[in-house]
């Protein structure tokens, strides 16, 4: 077998499965990059995850129209997140013990809400180009995927660009690193983090729905079986960067696949359970590499986890 | 099959809604009390959906005599005791615990509660009213290797498993054993992906398996997850625990049904008659345990007619796929020519038989 | 007309009590609305869930051991979030102790005794505390944030158990399931009352309330805890080191996390396999906010969610909700708690004119 034919038969299609496990917690991530830039901490991503999911499943069902599911699942996702952000940002609650509480209700809820859907299947949203370059060996590798994957990879750059080099991105980041001085120059710091959470909901329900509409479509009971919280892990990885988040989230796909690649070719050479720890071992220390560099160097947001206390 | 609707669930809960637990239980007296602990959800379209199957037939064949409850999704932790307590307290005589990780818990209540019988599914500790019993799923995998044998244009078959448990490791090996007879040089291509459940770790493993060059995989995880995968791919699989061919109507060939209702039955006729006692019950083709779904279209005549004789091969006691020879991975010879392993050593065996490739 | 919030002086004590109990009340009504919205008999689903456990005195040795972990982890955690010390890892830290208990019960062998077991429960505290050792170094030394740090640690710690169990401590007689070899009799924590499950750690979880209560309002220590947590910058004019008080808060929640660990694992399990960690960790955090984070208040606070918790599964008996139904309204309790918190440091006043600055 030639070197370009073994990438064809081998190499395109692991590419494919690293694709589908990093997709999720990419999606996710950008949304919960978001939030944490805006001084927000919002731990309930597996929760907001698990309502996208079944809410996508539940509007696909009904519309048998998949493009609606998605924006079901986006719309589900922000009504969930806008129970935390309600509690944070007018009721000053603990950000960490709301973000839980958001994710016990959310796979309390979605367990509740998926009884009536337990064994409903539904066509899986797949690619929507032509056969002949979706299904191509060759070509699948660019055109063989969901439009969900193609969404994540296009809010990427333009999430990167919103918080950059726009004016609503940088008053955004001006919440993040100093609500007070934000607050008295005349932003409403409310409203911004508002709209931060509501997008990281969204972001989190599409990633959640991914699960249930393109991976198995079907509804299973906490079907994201934890990978809220390596979202949640990938922001931090990412030191708060949207180009390493896509990196990271390739990275921690990568790492997920070497691990069933490693079992199924028979090399043992570390426990399977070393791989799993993989990611949070790794999130620490690149968050200790971050954090020590100072503030001058970082690139985490000041006022992340903290309360908004404007003296009026 | 059912769908859990409202509907169906308000029926349920009427129906055990009598149980108050405050009050007496308001259960004609003569009526029997026979509890059940599930795993998963009763929706689950597997292993816990079979054994409610299994429930259901105690209903229609005893109704008139026997009063059945369950609790599902009951975690294989110490919360599982206080349940099982509570069965035993609402005045089930006879209880069955469908998990293995009920295991230690059955023997501590059963302890607590020596007028009450418990029936422990795939454990092996028992006690005076501790029975166990368990299914030959290996038989069905036999059939199943049969059919992929014959079916796999590669050779490579697939294995998705969970934790390398005797269970399991029986699984894997009468699928292959099964393999070779049709085809002596198919190999398989195992991965234990630490779980019963965890449909996306369940379908990357499956991704993963065919990226390998295996053309047909067999789960022995919970979820329809795989199929679907298989489905999308334009490959085959079978069904786990139940028939989950409306998951994949394409690429579900067939599927190893569990039927617990014939021992279900059989245990609560026992009780009821005063002579149940405490065994070891391993069922198979023969007793009805293990049944085949149909088989899919996609299978040839010829094929099913193979994966037949196999069946009829196990009801009649001609047939045994764990008959020597039998080579370990590394070649060394496990069982000699025309031997049968015993079913005391099937029950405790650790080891994969030769063309299983992954490590374990 | 609106609403105006104002700020008190002084947290008001007559809110900090009534607020957790209106939340329960609360929580109770909407939960029988919503319920009978989806069709679930919603009066019946409350009362199992809130009042049956309470009520049935076979359900409190229930409800006793399930909330002694709670209790025990909640009471770490309030100290340190009383100094604004944010330590979300306590299930790790639980895990870590249990092995750390588990080790030295393997490594005893047959040898057991009231020593081994106290053994094995310091060294599930210093196991707990180790574990929270990691951030607390790493927030003293390179200023990682805790909160981050200790979470992503208890998925590592997950991974431990799940080699540990699956590997070098697997049980050889355990036929392959990843599990440890159950602990001897003389291995185990005392019963207190025979023939019931109420162990030793009960009356730990008890006592330790009282000792803490004593400490954070008798000791210098927990003088410099509050200071911290409501002044750090007059705790640095007063003396007392920030770094040290990370450091004790860690510490102290972490060893605390290990002690439930190891009391969990020598008084209710008696082994270890992957269904050991439940959430206890997760769940005392909610503990700790809805006991207002005072000892008293924590033993209260796990009492009641205690109660939610064998409530959930005596309503699935009855009424057949689904497990997790009993997450919606631990959650819902968590919610209305965090929510009425401000009423504690605020007066809410009608204003009916022009808004008025609020007087401080």
């Amino acid at each position: 077998m030639g070197v370009l034919e073994f990438l064809v038969v081998y190499g395109i299609p692991a590419i494919i499965t690293v694709v589908g496990l990093a997709t999720p917690i990419l999606l996710a991530g950008i949304g919960e990059l978001v939030v944490e830039k805006s001084g927000v901490l919002n731990l309930g991503v597996e929760g907001m995850m698990l309502i996208g999911a079944i809410s996508g499943f539940a509007v696909t069902v009904m519309t048998f129209n998949p493009w609606l599911g998605v924006l079901g699942a986006a719309f589900g996702g922000a009504v969930a997140s806008m129970l935390f952000a309600v509690l944070v940002l007018h009721l000053n609650s603990n950000q960490v013990a709301t973000g839980l509480a958001l994710t016990i209700f959310g796979t309390g809820l979605s367990s509740l809400l998926g009884l009536s859907f337990t064994g409903r299947i539904i066509a899986p949203f797949l690619s929507v180009f032509p056969a002949s370059l979706a299904k191509d060996p060759v070509w699948q590798v660019f055109f063989g995927y969901s439009p969900i994957v193609y969404l994540a990879l296009i809010m990427v750059p333009l999430t990167a660009w919103f918080l950059k080099s726009t004016r609503a991105g940088l008053i955004l980041r001006a919440v993040g690193e100093n609500d007070l001085s934000a607050h008295s120059i005349g932003y409403s710091v409310r409203s911004v983090r508002y709209a931060a959470i509501a997008f990281g909901g969204a972001m989190a329900g599409i990633g959640g729905a991914y699960f249930c509409m393109v991976i198995t479509p079907m509804w299973a009971e906490r079907m994201t079986a934890g990978r809220g919280w390596i979202a949640v892990a990938l922001v931090v990885f990412a030191g708060w960067r949207m180009g390493r988040l896509l990196a990271g989230a390739y990275f921690f796909g990568i790492l997920m696949a070497l691990e069933l690649y490693a079992k199924a070719s028979g090399f043992s050479f570390l426990p399977s359970q070393f791989w799993a720890a993989m990611p949070y071992l790794m999130t620490v220390v690149a968050l200790s590499f971050i954090s020590s560099r100072g503030t001058a160097g970082a690139n985490a947001p000041a006022c992340l986890g903290k309360p908004f206390l404007p003296s009026t | 099959m059912t769908k859990i609707t409202r509907r169906t669930l308000m029926q349920g809960a009427g129906a055990v809604a009598t149980a108050s637990l405050l009050g007496k239980p308001a259960f004609a007296e003569d009526k029997i009390k026979v509890g059940f602990i599930f795993l998963g959800p009763i929706g689950d379209y597997g292993w816990t959906w079979a054994h409610n199957k299994g429930r259901e037939a105690v209903d229609a064949a005893l109704g008139d005599k026997v009063e059945t409850v369950y609790v599902e999704n009951v975690a294989e932790d110490a919360s599982a005791i206080p349940v099982l307590r509570d069965l035993a307290q609402q005045g089930c005589k006879l209880i069955f615990t469908t998990s293995f990780g009920y295991m230690d818990q059955t023997i501590q209540v059963a302890g607590e509660f020596p007028d009450v019988k418990f029936e422990h599914c795939t454990g092996y500790k028992r006690a005076d009213n501790v029975a166990t019993y368990n299914s030959k799923f290996h038989e069905g995998r036999a059939v199943l290797g049969t059919i992929s044998g014959k079916m796999s244009k590669s050779g490579t078959l697939g294995y998705l498993g969970s934790y390398k448990v005797p269970e399991v490791v029986l699984g894997v090996n009468a699928f292959l054993l099964a393999a070779q007879k049709q085809n002596p040089a198919a190999t398989l291509k195992l991965v234990m992906i630490d779980s019963w459940y965890d449909p996306p770790k369940e379908a990357a493993a499956t991704e993963t398996l065919i990226n390998l060059g295996c053309d047909i995989v067999t789960t022995h995880t919970d979820s329809p997850g795989p199929l679907q995968i298989l489905e999308q791919k334009g490959l085959y699989g079978f069904g786990q625990g139940a028939d989950m061919s409306a998951f994949a109507p394409n690429a579900h060939l067939t599927a190893i049904e569990d039927i617990w209702g014939p021992y279900y039955v059989s245990r609560a006729q026992a009780l009821i008659d005063g002579t149940w006692a405490s065994a070891d019950t391993w069922d198979g083709f023969k007793e009805g345990t293990v049944m085949i779904a149909p088989y899919n279209p996609a299978v040839p005549a010829e094929v099913a007619a193979l994966a037949d004789a196999v069946q009829a091969g196990y009801k009649d006691g001609s047939y045994d796929i764990f008959t020597g020879p039998i080579y370990d991975q590394d070649g060394n010879l496990k069982v000699k020519e025309g031997e049968v392993m015993a079913l005391g050593d099937l029950a405790v065996i650790d080891w994969f038989v030769k063309g299983v490739e992954s490590a374990s | 007309m609106r609403l105006k919030l104002e700020k008190r002086p002084e947290p008001s004590v007559w809110m900090l009590v009534v607020t957790p109990v209106a939340s329960v009340l609360l929580t109770m009504l909407i939960g029988m609305v919503v319920f009978d919205l989806i069709g679930i008999n919603g009066f019946k689903a409350v009362v199992d869930i809130f009042l049956t456990p309470l009520l049935a005195s076979y359900k409190w040795q229930d409800v006793a051991v399930k909330a002694a972990p709670l209790i025990i982890i909640a009471l770490g955690l309030s100290v340190g979030n009383r100094a604004q010390v944010w330590n979300i890892g306590a299930e790790g830290q639980y895990i870590i102790g249990a092995m750390c208990a588990a080790g030295v019960g393997i490594g005893f062998g047959s040898i057991g005794g009231p020593l081994v077991v106290l053994l094995m429960i310091v060294a599930g505290m210093i196991g707990g505390a180790a574990w929270a050792a990691v951030p607390a170094a790493l927030r003293t030394r390179f200023n990682v944030n805790e909160i981050l740090s200790s979470l992503m640690l208890t998925y590592v710690a997950l991974q431990v158990l799940s080699y540990l169990v699956g590997g070098p401590w697997k049980d050889p007689n355990g036929r392959n399931f990843p599990a440890t070899a159950p602990l001897a009799d003389s291995q185990t924590l005392p019963v207190l009352f025979p023939g019931s499950t109420v162990h030793l750690g009960v009356l730990v979880a008890l006592i330790l309330p009282f000792v803490f209560w004593i400490l954070m309002t008798r000791s210098v220590f927990g003088f410099q805890i509050r200071v911290v947590g409501s002044a750090p910058h007059a705790a640095r004019h007063g003396g007392f080191d920030a770094k040290q008080t990370i450091w004790l808060a860690l510490l102290i929640s972490g060893a605390m996390a290990g002690l439930a660990g190891s009391m969990e694992f020598a008084g209710v399990l008696h082994k270890i396999d992957l269904g050991f960690p439940s959430g206890y960790g997760f769940t005392a955090i909610i503990v700790s906010f809805l006991g207002r984070l005072n000892p008293i208040g924590c033993l209260i606070a796990g009492i009641v969610l205690a109660v939610t918790y064998v409530g959930g599964q005596v309503a699935q008996t009855s009424v057949h909700i689904p497990n997790s139904t009993a997450g919606i309204f631990q959650a819902m309790m968590l919610f209305f708690i965090l929510a009425s918190d401000i009423l504690v440091r605020y007066r809410v006043r009608l204003v009916t004119s022009a808004p008025v600055v609020a007087g401080e």
